[in-house]
């Protein structure tokens, strides 16, 4: 029973909370708010600076240069929170980190940074209303949204533009693939140089193999000298490349296998009894000749 | 749809025309095992060009049809797979690993050619 009672009384006094934050309209005290962030401007933006270069972070920028940030930063934010839209914060954040992204600045020091600016105007705010707790508290219920809100933009906006910049350089990568190139009338090489991952073998795959039927090809020769390392998938890819090669009627040549790949083919037990291979790119071409019927012969001794 | 067999020469010809039913594989496997005796013939082209997929059961009845052949003393070639299905077969792990193919009839004709030249 007594506890019925409590529970009454408390929603009793939650609905006078209520009541009174209703009273006052939250976009009433954000601007009360904002006026008290534009008052303060150059005293919060300082102690904020401090802040980050206690904490290391942004270590990647000169003092001026974060002051500078900071600035903006923080305009955008006091601007955030009055016009409660964030297209234009959204657009500083990409702009930001478009600029910061190249020279090392990491995610974690981002949301940092915003972090500590939201933490130094709370702190600010608890400075100022300390004597009245209510009200305290009722502008605290506007801030806090408005603020996760801000520090969320400016995360996600950080890391999409990451994702951008690794996007782009995937699509850089897949254009310098590897073309198919023919030697001799039915004699493909195909020089692989780099990583290769599951996506651009495929690729590379698809590429020969439409190279073996427009060049009616019979040898090919895939040279991987260029090639620093290759795990159980991409070996495996190897072998399915050379036998879909066979059954468009092509001999496959594999060149240039190091020291370390045939350890780890050996190592991880791929089944090379399909597999041509030979020493070196010129070891293959001659090799591959020889099927051919080719005959190399020189003319007269090189001058 | 029933596949025509050819007569070429010591060869026969058998060319797919689009995808075939099961029945029609069946068919053209007596077929050309009846037929490859009849004709003395000695090889077979089985011609898979116009094929876009290849499933399991017409990768191993390629197969079976090559070793049939092969008991009948005549050689088979597979020739014109895709490119697209040639690697989605070695991804099914249906290679046809003892049968000989080349990249079209031409080939295959050239191949077998190459082959009977210094038996005549």
């Amino acid at each position: 029973m007594a506890k019925r009672n409590e529970l009454v009384k408390e929603t009793a006094l939650n609905n006078q909370v209520t009541e009174l934050s209703r009273s006052e309209a939250p976009s009433e005290l954000l601007r009360e708010l904002v006026a008290h962030l534009r008052q303060n401007r150059t005293q919060l933006r300082e102690e904020w600076v401090v802040r980050i270069t206690e904490t290391r972070l942004l270590t990647a920028m000169t003092k001026e240069e974060i002051f500078a940030e900071a600035t903006s930063v923080y305009d955008s934010y006091v601007e955030a929170l009055e016009t409660e839209t964030f297209e234009a914060l959204q657009a500083y954040a990409r702009n930001l980190s478009e600029r910061i992204i190249p020279r090392g600045v990491e995610t974690h020091e981002v949301v940092g940074i915003v972090l500590l600016l939201r933490d130094v105007l709370a702190r600010s705010l608890f400075a100022k209303y300390q004597n009245d707790f209510k009200k305290l508290n009722r502008i605290l219920d506007a801030y806090e949204p408005a603020a996760n809100r801000i520090a969320n933009t400016v995360a996600v906006g950080f890391v999409q533009e990451r994702e951008r910049v690794i996007r782009q350089q995937q699509e850089a990568i897949r254009e310098l693939s590897t073309p198919v190139l023919q030697v001799r009338e039915r004699l493909l090489i195909l020089p692989i140089i780099g990583v290769i991952d599951p996506q651009r073998a495929r690729q590379l795959t698809e590429q020969l193999l439409r190279g073996i039927r427009t060049n009616r090809a019979k040898v090919v020769v895939i040279d991987i000298t260029g090639v620093a390392a290759m795990d159980v998938t991409v070996a495996n890819h190897l072998v399915q490349t050379v036998e879909a090669s066979r059954l468009l009627g092509a001999t496959v040549i594999v060149t240039g296998l190091s020291p370390e790949i045939a350890q780890t083919l050996v190592t991880i037990g791929v089944d090379l009894g399909k597999m041509n291979t030979v020493g070196d790119l010129q070891g293959g071409i001659e090799q591959a000749e020889r099927l051919l019927g080719y005959k190399v012969e020189t003319l007269a001794e090189p001058r | 749809m029933e596949v025509p067999i050819l007569k070429q020469g010591t060869v026969l010809i058998a060319t797919f025309q689009a995808a075939l039913s099961d029945a029609d594989l069946n068919q053209l496997r007596m077929g050309l095992v009846q037929q490859v005796v009849k004709f003395r013939s000695r090889a077979v082209i089985v011609d898979v060009t116009a094929m876009d997929v290849m499933d399991s059961f017409a990768s191993r009845t390629l197969r079976e049809i090559a070793h049939m052949i092969r008991l009948r003393g005549a050689e088979t070639v597979i020739v014109g797979i895709q490119p697209e299905v040639a690697f989605a077969m070695v991804q099914l792990g249906l290679t046809l690993e003892d049968v000989t193919t080349a990249l079209d009839l031409e080939e295959g004709l050239a191949y077998l050619n190459e082959k009977f030249k210094n038996t005549h």
